[in-house]
């Protein structure tokens, strides 16, 4: 649990956070989500105390964040940043073998961790482990990034832009992976995105800033349906809201009993995808199924009654 | 497929063309062909009178020298691998190399230790122009760094079997070295001393100061001043101006000159030396440290490494090939201004160089400047090779 109460930072007399009030709780991820120039890193950064507030504290599971040192609470948060800043002179081993090392782990066991992580990352460890940072691409570059960051199993992940440097594609399964992995360690994360889509995406929570305060936070859902000012709808776009809505819902939570004809669709797709397939083959409606087993229909009415502003 | 067809031909300009450089090469040579070979002189401080190749050496050795250097020419101008160039011009060298002193014994009249016999202008042309081969041919092999070094010990072997098989024995400047031997190596040690005592120095000084500008931003621009207007004054002057403080400290200050502090000789060539090698040191140490990437010392603070740690496992290990290259800019620069330490009494080198304008022997000249510059250059190769080898491990961005 991350509690921000009452932080603000000033820098030359600009208000760069003002007054800010946060509560992550444990095992979940909030997304920081703002334009340039919002404040949202240096809150995020106030966490590991990479800025020290100008007023307001910090606890972490109910301690205080500046009883210890500095640089002792960071190594219990991991932290990750657009462009990794990985060690150029290093090797992938020792990159990932930072945080351990601080704290003195023995060789074995970090050389275990370190092989463990490159395989969880999809990084085969004979190949990979004696790498140097430039002969690896720019997606494996982002997951050598994220894998140092967790490599003494920190409670709490930081991270910047992390999918920022990365194309589309690549940058879509590397959110499936961390979204797969938080899901596996629990780790709480906090993830700062100039992108809605990426906070829709990822976060449990997206806390959405402007000019250095916190507008709204809450559930993507809730962002989508009742955006708390005119600002914060803004920042979603006009477009494609009722489609925003339906691909947050999975399929599986809206099945009706019945029958219906033609090739079935998988309980585990989401509205948007199930809505799409419909419209795509010319039909009413479908049946669902979940691991080859019929669980029921789904009318395309019923997706479209789902994907009007919630009340 | 278009693009295939200008390559190919391109190639084939290659195999069949006329090489430019190697064109002035030859033109080079072939000047050095007909300018005096050899020079004569009746005693060491008379003008002296040239001889052409064919009075310089025994007719078959000129005829031999001739068709070696008709032969580089060709092999100049026509285009094949470099590495067969390379082998042409290091056996060319050699040859020029052994020929010299077979002139000079050829030229000495016997029982006469007055006469001197000294390379000539066309002497000069033809090493400059075979060098230039063999320089533009091992610029093309692009060795590696160690290979670098390896080249350059087999060209010092080769010298010291030259020196040592007595070949060059008739020649002005080994007449003057086998007559003041033991003070050369004397020399030689004290410019050692000199040199690599005061880089020693000024690295052991100046890294701490670099890191300190990098540190302390308000220190910068002053302390880079001072040293920027140390690095203007003139050499001389500064040697000159080293002479009363130090002087002072001798007489005053108790012990001083039992450590060797004194106004003259090596001491304020020491400081001076020093002086001149910390502005490089402090310059790349800062500007090495400051072209880290803020994010690598970003995510280095934000993992939770002290000040300490993140200065020496990450920001010095990647400034350290920018440092090693101060550190030899400021090595070749003090090999050359060690000389002028002779002046104010300090040796080395330097002693030789101005001995010998002041009697006019610029055989006693040469004896002090040609160890100079194989010495710079020597040091030049050997840190150009470390500074390469220490970049390589790292990422080339």
């Amino acid at each position: 649990m991350i509690e921000i109460e009452n932080a603000s930072k000033i820098y030359d007399s600009t208000m760069v956070v003002n007054d800010v009030s946060l509560t992550i709780p444990p095992h979940s991820i909030c997304a920081i989500m703002g334009r340039s120039g919002s404040g949202k890193t240096t809150l995020m950064r106030m966490i590991n105390r990479l800025v020290t507030p100008s007023a307001g504290r910090i606890l972490i599971d109910g301690q205080d964040i500046t009883t210890v040192p500095a640089h002792e609470l960071r190594r219990r948060i991991g932290y990750v940043i657009q462009g990794y800043g990985l060690f150029p002179h290093r090797s992938v081993a020792e990159n990932i073998a930072t945080v351990p090392g601080l704290l003195g782990w023995d060789r074995k066991r970090t050389a275990a961790r370190i092989d463990e992580l490159l395989t969880l990352f999809k990084l085969d460890p004979g190949r990979f482990r004696d790498r140097m940072p430039h002969e690896l691409s720019g997606g494996e570059q982002q997951r050598v990034g994220v894998a140092r960051a967790l490599a003494a199993e920190p409670n709490i992940l930081l991270m910047d832009e992390p999918f920022g440097a990365l194309d589309p594609v690549i940058r879509n399964s590397a959110q499936d992976d961390l979204i797969a992995i938080q899901a596996k360690t629990g780790t709480t994360i906090v993830l700062v995105t100039h992108d809605m889509e990426e906070a829709m995406k990822l976060g449990h929570r997206i806390a959405v800033m402007d000019k250095g305060r916190v507008l709204q936070c809450a559930e993507p859902a809730e962002i989508i349906a009742h955006p708390a000012n005119a600002f914060v709808a803004e920042l979603q776009g006009s477009g494609d809201k009722a489609f925003r809505l339906l691909s947050l819902q999975r399929l599986e939570d809206h099945v009706q009993a019945g029958v219906a004809d033609g090739q079935p669709l998988s309980a585990g797709i989401s509205l948007r995808e199930a809505y799409s397939e419909l419209l795509w083959s010319g039909r009413d409606a479908a049946p669902v199924e979940k691991d080859s087993r019929p669980l029921g229909r789904i009318s395309r009415d019923a997706i479209a009654r789902l994907a009007a502003q919630p009340r | 497929m278009s693009p295939s067809v200008p390559t190919s031909m391109a190639d084939q300009n290659r195999r069949f063309g006329v090489d430019k450089l190697g064109l002035l090469i030859a033109m080079i040579a072939g000047a050095g062909l007909l300018l005096p070979f050899a020079q004569f002189r009746a005693n060491r401080i008379v003008l002296g009178e040239g001889r052409v190749l064919f009075d310089a050496l025994p007719t078959s050795w000129a005829l031999l020298l001739t068709v070696i250097i008709l032969l580089v020419m060709l092999g100049a101008i026509l285009r094949f691998a470099p590495a067969l160039k390379l082998g042409c011009a290091s056996a060319a060298l050699l040859a020029l190399a052994g020929l010299l002193g077979i002139s000079a014994g050829h030229l000495m009249p016997v029982g006469n230790g007055l006469a001197r016999v000294s390379p000539a202008s066309g002497f000069w042309l033809l090493l400059f122009a075979f060098a230039l081969l063999a320089t533009d041919a091992l610029a093309r092999l692009k060795p590696g760094p160690w290979a670098r070094i390896a080249i350059l010990a087999g060209l010092a072997m080769a010298l010291a079997v030259l020196l040592a098989s007595g070949l060059w024995a008739d020649l002005s400047v080994l007449q003057e070295y086998a007559s003041r031997a033991a003070s050369f190596w004397r020399q030689a040690r004290t410019h050692m001393t000199l040199t690599f005592g005061s880089v020693t120095a000024a690295t052991l000084a100046g890294i701490p100061l670099g890191i300190l500008c990098h540190k302390v931003a308000g220190l910068r621009a002053a302390l880079l001043n001072l040293l920027n207007i140390i690095q203007t004054i003139p050499s001389i002057a500064l040697f000159g101006l080293l002479i009363s403080p130090l002087a002072w400290l001798a007489a005053n200050l108790p012990g001083a000159s039992a450590i060797g502090i004194t106004g003259i000789g090596a001491a304020p060539a020491f400081v001076a030396l020093f002086a001149y090698s910390l502005l490089p040191i402090v310059s790349n140490t800062l500007v090495g440290l400051q072209a880290v990437s803020p994010k690598v010392v970003d995510a280095a603070r934000g993992m939770g490494m002290t000040g300490r740690q993140r200065l020496f496992s990450v920001e010095l290990p990647l400034a350290f090939p920018v440092i090693l290259t101060g550190i030899r800019i400021v090595l070749v620069q003090t090999i050359g201004l060690a000389t002028v330490a002779a002046l104010i009494g300090g040796g080395g080198f330097g002693v030789f160089v101005f001995q010998g304008i002041g009697q006019t022997a610029m055989d006693l000249v040469l004896l002090g400047a040609v160890p100079t510059v194989v010495l710079a250059f020597a040091a030049a190769v050997v840190l150009d090779a470390f500074v390469e080898l220490a970049g390589g491990k790292e990422a080339r961005r």
